[in-house]
C-alpha cells in the first residue's frame, strides 16, 4: 500500500470523478470527498445498494461481499459492491444499485 | 412480566461475513461479553445486564442476515402449551434438542408467514450479571464501548404482515401495540409486545421474505445514546441515522451498521405498555414522522437497506 498514491474513479454516464487513495474503498473515497454517483447503503458488503460494474478491464481487488448480492458469476464479470472495491489503477465504473437484482428476479 | 407465557426476546443468531471484525464490533464497541464458541464456530455473546448465558450468536457465512430469533417462555409447561398452539395454528414445528445451542434447553422452531425462523425455549444456563442478587452494586466496572444493557428487540422485513400479526396475537398471545396502515387500510407495519415494553418484535412489509432490518440494544438514557454516537465517531462505525427519536414507540435511537452490513440499533426510553390499551395507529402517509419524528421524513435506506 502506498499512501501517497491515488487512483481516479470515473462514474460512467455522468460528469463525476474523484480520487481514491491506495488501499481505500471506492465508496468511502466518494463519501469523504462529499461526492455523489453511487448509492450508499450499509457500507459493509451486505445490502447490495452500492452495486457497480467495473468497465474497461480496470485493475482492482475486492474484500468479502455477500453472496446473496454478488454471485460467483457476477464477480467474474466485473460486478462488485463499491464499499468492498479497492482500486489498483484508475477505474471507470457503472452504478447498478438494486436494478440488476430486480431484473434477475 | 409476561401476559402470555412468552417472557422476552432471548436470543438472535446473526450471520457475519468475517468473525474477526464482527467480534471487534460487538465486543469492543457495543460492549457485549464473549461467553463461548461451539464446534460449528458460532460465537456466543451476552450483554452485561442479562442473566442467561448468551443472547447473541454470531455465525460466519457467505451472506449476512438473521438465522433465527428466539423467545424465552416462562416454564417448560408454557413451552409445551405454546408448541401445541403453534401446531394447532397450522405451522410446521421443528424440535431442536437441548445443547444444540450450548447452554440452551430444547427449542421449538417454526417459520412465520414473513419467512423468518422464530423459536421458543424455556431453559438456558443462568450465569447472572456479575453483581450478585444480595445487596448488589448498580453496575459492574470494566465495561467496554457503548456498554449496552441487553438485546431488546428485533425489526424484521417480509411479506404477509397481517398474517404475521394474527399468528403472534392468536397463537402466541402477544399484544399489537402500534400499527401502520396503508391507504387501503392494510397493516404494513406491526409492533408486537409479549411484555410491558412497547415492542419485543416488529415487522415491516417488504416483498422479499426473511429479511433482517435490525437488532436493537438497550441503553439507559439520552446521554448514554450520545456517548454511543461518540464511539461511532471515534471508530468510524457507519451511522444510518441518529441520534433522533422514533414516533412509533417514542424510543430514542441510533441506527448503525456492523462490519457485515447488518443494522444495529442502540435505543432508550420507550413507554410502558399495558394490555388494556388499544393499539396506536399510524397512517402510511405519516410514516416519515412515525419512524423519524424530528426530520418527519424517511431516509430511503430505512426502506431498502436490509440483509
Amino acid at each position: 500500500m502506498n499512501e501517497s498514491r491515488a487512483y481516479r474513479i470515473t462514474i460512467a454516464d455522468s460528469d463525476e470523478d474523484f480520487l481514491c487513495k491506495d488501499g481505500q474503498n471506492v465508496l468511502r473515497a466518494m463519501e469523504r470527498l462529499g461526492r455523489k454517483g453511487i448509492p450508499v447503503g450499509c457500507r459493509g458488503g451486505g445490502c447490495g445498494i452500492c452495486r457497480v460494474q467495473v468497465l474497461d478491464n480496470g485493475r482492482y481487488r475486492t474484500l468479502k461481499m455477500s453472496r446473496a448480492q454478488i454471485s460467483i458469476q457476477d464477480e467474474a464479470s466485473g460486478m462488485c459492491l463499491a464499499c468492498k472495491l479497492i482500486p489498483q489503477g484508475d477505474l471507470r465504473i457503472q452504478p447498478l444499485g438494486l436494478l440488476r437484482k430486480k431484473l434477475n428476479n | 412480566m409476561s401476559f402470555t407465557g412468552v417472557m422476552r426476546p432471548g436470543h438472535v443468531c446473526i450471520r457475519v461475513l468475517e468473525m474477526g471484525p464482527a467480534l471487534t464490533h460487538y465486543v469492543e464497541r457495543l460492549g457485549l461479553q464473549k461467553v463461548g464458541q461451539d464446534d460449528q464456530g458460532r460465537v456466543y455473546l451476552k450483554a452485561w445486564d442479562e442473566h442467561d448465558r448468551f443472547s447473541i450468536v454470531l455465525r460466519e457465512a457467505d451472506a449476512p442476515g438473521m438465522d433465527f430469533m428466539g423467545f424465552k417462555v416462562c416454564s417448560t409447561a408454557d413451552l409445551d402449551r405454546l408448541e401445541l398452539a403453534v401446531r394447532d395454528y397450522g405451522c410446521d414445528v421443528e424440535r431442536i434438542p437441548a445443547g444444540e445451542l450450548v447452554g440452551c434447553g430444547h427449542r421449538v422452531r417454526f417459520t412465520i408467514p414473513s419467512g423468518h425462523s422464530v423459536e421458543l425455549y424455556a431453559e438456558k444456563d443462568y450465569v447472572g450479571n456479575g453483581l450478585g442478587l444480595t445487596n448488589p452494586d448498580p453496575w459492574p466496572e470494566g465495561l467496554k464501548g457503548m456498554q449496552v444493557n441487553r438485546f431488546d428487540h428485533g425489526l424484521l422485513y417480509g411479506p404477509n404482515i397481517p398474517d404475521v400479526v394474527d399468528f403472534f396475537v392468536n397463537a402466541l398471545g402477544f399484544n399489537l401495540t402500534e400499527k401502520v396502515l396503508s391507504p387501503d387500510q392494510k397493516i404494513i407495519g406491526a409492533f408486537l409486545s409479549c411484555s410491558n415494553k412497547a415492542h419485543d418484535i416488529a415487522f415491516i412489509d417488504y416483498p422479499e421474505p426473511g429479511k433482517f432490518h435490525h437488532a436493537s440494544f438497550l441503553l439507559n438514557s439520552w446521554e448514554e445514546l450520545l456517548r454511543a454516537a461518540d464511539i461511532m465517531g471515534m471508530y468510524e462505525i457507519p451511522i444510518d441515522i441518529g441520534p433522533t427519536r422514533h414516533g412509533i414507540t417514542r424510543g430514542r435511537t441510533i441506527y448503525f451498521f456492523d462490519p457485515s452490513g447488518n443494522r444495529n440499533e442502540v435505543f432508550c426510553g420507550d413507554y410502558t405498555w399495558y394490555a388494556d390499551r388499544d393499539p396506536i395507529t399510524w397512517h402510511a402517509e405519516e410514516l416519515g414522522k412515525a419512524i423519524f419524528y424530528h426530520d418527519r421524513k424517511l431516509n430511503e435506506n430505512f426502506l431498502t437497506v436490509v440483509t
